[in-house]
């Protein structure tokens, strides 16, 4: 099955084509890379499929439905999920708070004014797991302001995984992060199970090539290559503009 | 003991202290502190929007007014028992925060404040200048205090209906601040596009805590319409909103405590001020700049910063 449909989706902000024309296929499962260099277009094409950013041409399809004009929320509760660049999260909550909000957004909390005792008790455990899981063990009572950059990033992650999303998409998951908590991060992907299907932006070339199934190269808003590792390691063009580059 | 135990213990004293109230002071006082209460209401509704929310908003007076004035027009114009007119002032509030929510809400920041500014004063001009039906600025005088059993028509028994009344709607507000709706809407102040990637309609959380702000705004205006016996165009002016903007930024955004304990500051300084001169606003104004400059976070927050530092040595 296809997880995710990218169909000929492209966005221009005033006369630039920041996305122009990109078509992918990502199956159910698969771990796919986005590679390019800074201001391909690879963080505005991820803001289309989530929401963020709406297309201004083009259609998106999550699992054979129709996405293209959903809202960011409506898509998160269909099992889309996605961690930011730039980190994104309750500054001043505490990181249990910010987990249970996780666990209540695709849960389909409304308005909830009352909570029965035993939801809130699963709800506590499952929150404490998913931080035991991401290292985030000892951190539940602290404000998350007060974190370090790299268990931010991992909160960042922890939080997207909360729902237990089909699709995730994971943007630049290891940046500014040390080489031990890249590994850390990268081990963590790894083990996550086979059935979810990872898109992420990733900008270190190991890192990129060890979590992938197949890589897609953007290039000024267009994708240029798509493949396994050897396909994309052997393309002239690739090796030219990007990692020409490094 | 831990820190819960301590603000039960506290929340305790406090109530014995309110309670007893009148049993110490002069009836002159126990009016004061009636005063203090209902605006103690009006700023913790306003809270839900600035403080949990994360919505400044700058026409908090039309909906406190909307109720003074369903409450006067009932009674007055109407005919209508004074007690009846009660829950009607609470929809007439929570109503004209659902008709005005969609709107306010199309924008954010200063912008947001500007929208609810110029909605309240829709609202204000309306009081102010529909003379036939409002007498305009010259107010209505004639509003009867509910007889629910017992009369309310001393000052120490009206202290203790709005004491009861306050203390609930205070009750109703801390359930809701500590829901997991109330969560969600610390999860909107601090991040709309986080909560809309873990699947949370933002509008829709927004809407209703604009809605629900207003409702606790129009039981304070209920309470006061009664206090006065009573209703003026000032209660829709926008100087009425700025006070309560003032007095939760002075006591804390973002508590239910922080802007009560505002509120009964404003309201005490205003009336002992004004013993001395008529340039209040003035002092208001001057009150704002020092708290935004010295205790950006309020005294709520000053007072946190002193318990960390004495934890810390």
């Amino acid at each position: 099955m296809i997880a995710l449909t990218i169909d000929n989706v492209s966005r221009n902000f005033g006369g630039v084509a920041a996305v122009a024309g990109i078509s992918l296929n990502i199956e159910e499962g698969e771990r796919r890379v986005l590679l390019g260099p800074n201001g391909a277009g690879k963080t505005t094409l991820f803001h289309t499929i989530s929401g963020n950013v709406m297309p201004s041409a083009g259609r998106i399809a999550l699992f054979g439905f129709d996405i293209t004009r959903q809202r960011p929320d409506r898509r998160a509760r269909l099992g889309l999920a996605r961690t930011f660049q730039i980190t994104n999260l309750f500054p001043r909550l505490t990181v249990l708070d910010s987990v249970l909000l996780a666990l209540g957004g695709v849960a389909g909390d409304r308005l909830q004014l009352v909570e029965p005792p035993t939801r809130q008790r699963t709800r506590y455990g499952e929150a404490s797991r998913l931080l035991d899981r991401w290292g985030l063990a000892g951190t539940a009572g602290r404000i998350v302001r007060t974190l370090s950059y790299g268990e931010q990033r991992q909160l960042e992650i922890a939080l997207a995984l909360a729902g237990k999303p089909r699709l995730l998409l994971l943007d630049e998951p290891t940046a500014g992060l040390s080489p031990a908590e890249t590994r850390r991060v990268v081990g963590l992907v790894r083990e996550l199970p086979r059935d979810m299907t990872i898109l992420m932006i990733e900008h270190d070339m190991d890192v990129a090539f060890e979590l992938a199934d197949r890589i897609a190269v953007m290039h000024q808003g267009r994708l240029i290559a798509e493949g396994d590792e050897a396909a994309i390691r052997a393309n002239q063009q690739v090796t030219d503009i990007y990692l020409g580059a490094e | 003991m831990t820190a819960r135990a301590w603000s039960l213990v506290g929340a305790v004293a406090v109530l014995a202290l309110l309670i007893a109230l009148p049993e110490m002071v002069r009836p002159y006082y126990v009016g004061l502190a009636t005063r203090m209460l209902i605006f103690a209401l009006f700023a913790m509704s306003l809270d839900l929007l600035l403080g949990y929310t994360g919505l400044a908003s700058l026409g908090h007076a039309a909906y406190f007014g909307i109720a003074s004035y369903t409450i006067a027009l009932l009674v007055v114009r109407a005919g209508v028992d004074s007690g009846v007119a009660f829950p009607a002032a609470l929809v007439a509030a929570a109503a004209l925060g659902a008709l005005f929510a969609p709107l306010a809400l199309r924008a954010r920041g200063s912008y947001f404040l500007m929208i609810t500014f110029a909605l309240a004063q829709v609202v204000w001009s309306v009081a102010f200048g529909w003379r036939t039906l409002t007498n305009g600025d010259d107010g209505m005088p004639g509003v009867t205090r509910p007889y629910f059993g017992w009369s309310l028509n001393n000052t120490i028994s009206f202290y203790y209906f709005a004491l009861a009344v306050v203390g609930v709607a205070a009750l109703l507000m801390l359930a809701i601040v500590r829901s997991p709706f109330g969560r969600a809407l610390r999860g909107i102040r601090e991040s709309e596009s986080r909560m809309q990637a873990l699947g949370y309609d933002v509008w829709r959380h927004q809407y209703a805590a604009f809605v629900l702000s207003a409702f606790f705004a129009g039981i304070a205006g209920a309470l006061y319409a009664y206090f006065n016996r009573f209703v003026g165009p000032e209660y829709l002016y926008v100087v009425q909103s700025a006070e309560a903007l003032i007095m939760v930024i002075l006591g804390g955004a973002g508590t239910l405590i922080g802007p009560a304990i505002g509120a009964a500051l404003i309201v005490f300084l205003e009336d002992f001020i004004s013993s001395l001169t008529e340039h209040w606003v003035l002092v208001l104004g001057i009150i704002y700049v020092l708290v935004t400059v010295l205790a950006p976070r309020g005294l709520i927050g000053l007072y946190v910063d002193f318990c960390q530092r004495r934890s810390i040595k």
